[in-house]
């Protein structure tokens, strides 16, 4: 099967602008997903906890 | 140092030096009739030296076990270290090159000072030299802390920060004989490349190591960033390089790529070099080093994660707006405008974020000039992805494209954002790495403040007066239809800016050296008492403050 010029553009133009749609949906979802929120506020405090040490 | 090797990894040490010094000896016979050979005999040398100092050390005895109950920072230090040492000298070739504009005699006749030869060497110094070296020591020093846990072992750590040294000494030694594959920020030719695979390969190996052993469950956002720094600089690296030698006795290779691709293939790399190199890796540098100094958590971590992936998404797209009005189709040359303006919404958003963190902290960011180099640089990132978009639109390209304007966006960048940002993660890490309460000197850490600042502005001011000016003479017409202007015109015209920026450059540069003198003097203070006890963390005085709507 040839690979023609015409074949790529349609498939950067029908797949190429969904995938990125359904991306950028999928990384809203995950960032605003309510139960998400904890974990989040977690990590961002935990780089200013008082300590030097790695965890064993 | 390497007494904090246990036996087992000093005898694979000195395996992986062996290994290396064979490598070598191969180089130099089989290239003894080309520049490979000279390459070969370095990198024998370097073997050499290598496993002398190793075999004296195999007899020490193990280390005690308590080390694992402590990060392992010996590789950052060491990183920290070097990547000062890049900096003035690139810096230095930076500026050399910059008064060899004024003055083009200056090449003395002799090939290796032609600014040719010399630019690379002040690119990749700086950029690969002083960046990477950042990026690879700073990862080290974030993965462990974000993550609870030390680095799997001792020796992989060492192998990928000198490994990448290597890469580094070839590089610049092969552009002062002339060696080159021509492409920008990717001039190395393929030996070298194929080393950096090597490298770069543990290098990604050791970051997932590290992860898995991590105690905390959530990934901090940091690391995400430095991930994406590995894993995409190792795809670019990998497809721009592809190339077949003339012959494996031959220092030089040939593109596998040829005309409109090779240009795509080429920038498809040089702007991810931007994206994935300059920018996510110094964002992971941003996303622990500001919280932490102004003992502020980020202000909002789900915008953090979606300009991660805009940020990731975006930038792969972008590279052809430097072909703008080239053989390349037109619709690829809109793409790249395209994406590289939708670029504009998660930069800022890393940007905002970073300002949005300070704010309620202007206070700290007055007083502390370390704070303050990660503020500035959080502005000139700001700064220069507006003016990044600006440049990709076909229109003002048109104007820009090929003159000095682009030369200051990139600086605007490189000094404002990217410099800064590690100047002032590396004043963050060195008194908490050599167990100091402070830099050995507040006012010289001001001092290198004022003197980046005003050596970047004066740069940047100079550049987009001479390219606008370059720009403007070049597309204008007398009334017989013909160009008004010859070229050489265009270049007298230049003259003062070129001595304007070879003024803010030698500022930077001096900047630099005030700070090695402040980081090495602070290395010789005598540690603090508290240092044998445990290690306070690091700038947060007092409980982190939650920010309203977090």
């Amino acid at each position: 099967m040839e690979v023609d010029h015409q074949t790529l553009v349609w498939f950067s133009k029908s797949f190429g602008l969904f995938y990125l749609i359904g991306l950028s949906l999928a990384v809203v979802a995950y960032a605003f997903w309510p139960s998400n929120k904890s974990s989040f506020d977690q990590a961002a405090g935990s780089i200013l906890r008082e300590e030097d040490k790695p965890w064993r | 140092m390497i007494g904090q090797l246990t036996k087992n990894e000093r005898q694979n040490a000195l395996a992986i030096l062996i290994a290396m010094a064979v490598g070598g000896l191969v180089m130099t016979i089989g290239g003894r009739n080309s520049l490979l050979g000279v390459h070969g005999g370095l990198v024998l040398m370097i073997a050499v030296v290598g496993i002398f100092a190793m075999t004296a050390t195999l007899k020490l005895p193990d280390p005690a076990e308590d080390r694992l109950n402590a990060y392992y920072d010996d590789p950052t230090k060491v990183g920290i270290i070097i990547s000062m040492v890049w900096a003035v000298a690139g810096l230095f070739v930076g500026d050399w090159i910059a008064w060899l504009l004024v003055f083009p005699d200056l090449t003395f006749d002799a090939a290796w000072a032609s600014f040719g030869r010399l630019r690379p060497v002040h690119t990749s110094g700086v950029i690969f030299g002083f960046g990477g070296n950042a990026l690879i020591a700073t990862s080290f020093y974030v993965v462990q802390r974000t993550c609870r846990a030390r680095l799997p072992d001792q020796v992989t750590p060492w192998f990928v920060l000198f490994g990448y040294n290597l890469f580094c000494v070839i590089a610049a030694t092969g552009y002062l004989m002339g060696v080159t594959q021509s492409k920008e920020y990717a001039e190395p030719e393929w030996y070298a490349d194929l080393w950096l695979v090597v490298v770069w390969v543990v290098y990604f190996l050791l970051y997932l190591r590290t992860l898995s052993r991590r105690k905390e469950p959530h990934i901090y956002v940091a690391n995400w960033y430095y991930m994406a720094f590995i894993l995409v600089v190792a795809v670019l690296h990998i497809v721009n390089n592809l190339a077949v030698p003339v012959s494996f006795g031959s220092e030089k290779a040939y593109s596998a790529f040829s005309g409109v691709q090779d240009a795509m293939t080429q920038w498809w790399y040089g702007h991810n070099a931007v994206a994935f190199f300059l920018t996510a890796g110094f964002l992971g540098m941003l996303y622990y080093y500001l919280p932490v100094r102004a003992g502020r958590p980020i202000y909002s971590y789900r915008m953090s994660i979606i300009s991660f992936w805009g940020i990731t998404f975006f930038y792969m797209w972008a590279g052809s707006h430097h072909l703008h009005y080239t053989a390349l189709p037109q619709w690829v040359q809109t793409l790249g405008m395209t994406f590289s303006v939708m670029l504009l919404v998660p930069s800022w958003a890393s940007a905002g974020n970073a300002l949005m963190t300070l704010n309620g902290a202007w206070d700290k960011v007055r007083d502390d000039a370390t704070l303050r180099f990660m503020f500035v640089a959080a502005v000139f990132y700001g700064l220069s992805t507006f003016e990044g978009s600006f440049m990709a639109i076909r229109a003002v390209n048109s104007l820009s494209h090929y003159t000095d304007w682009t030369v200051g966006h990139v600086h605007a960048g490189a000094l404002g954002w990217v410099a800064m940002i590690t100047f002032g993660a590396i004043y963050a890490s060195v008194p908490w790495l050599w167990k100091q309460d402070r830099m050995y000197s507040a006012k010289l850490v001001e001092v290198h403040f004022w003197l980046a600042v005003a050596g970047t502005l004066i740069y940047v001011f100079a550049m987009w007066n001479s390219g606008i000016i370059q720009g403007l003479m070049w597309r204008t017409y007398n009334d017989s239809g013909t160009l008004a202007y010859s070229f050489i015109e265009s270049l007298v015209a230049m003259r003062p800016y070129y001595i304007a920026r070879a003024i803010g450059g030698l500022l930077f540069l001096l900047g630099a050296l005030v700070g090695c003198y402040n980081i090495w003097m602070t290395i010789r203070m005598a540690p603090r008492e508290s240092a044998k006890a445990d290690r306070p963390e690091p700038g947060a005085a007092g409980a982190p403050v939650l920010q309203p709507g977090e």
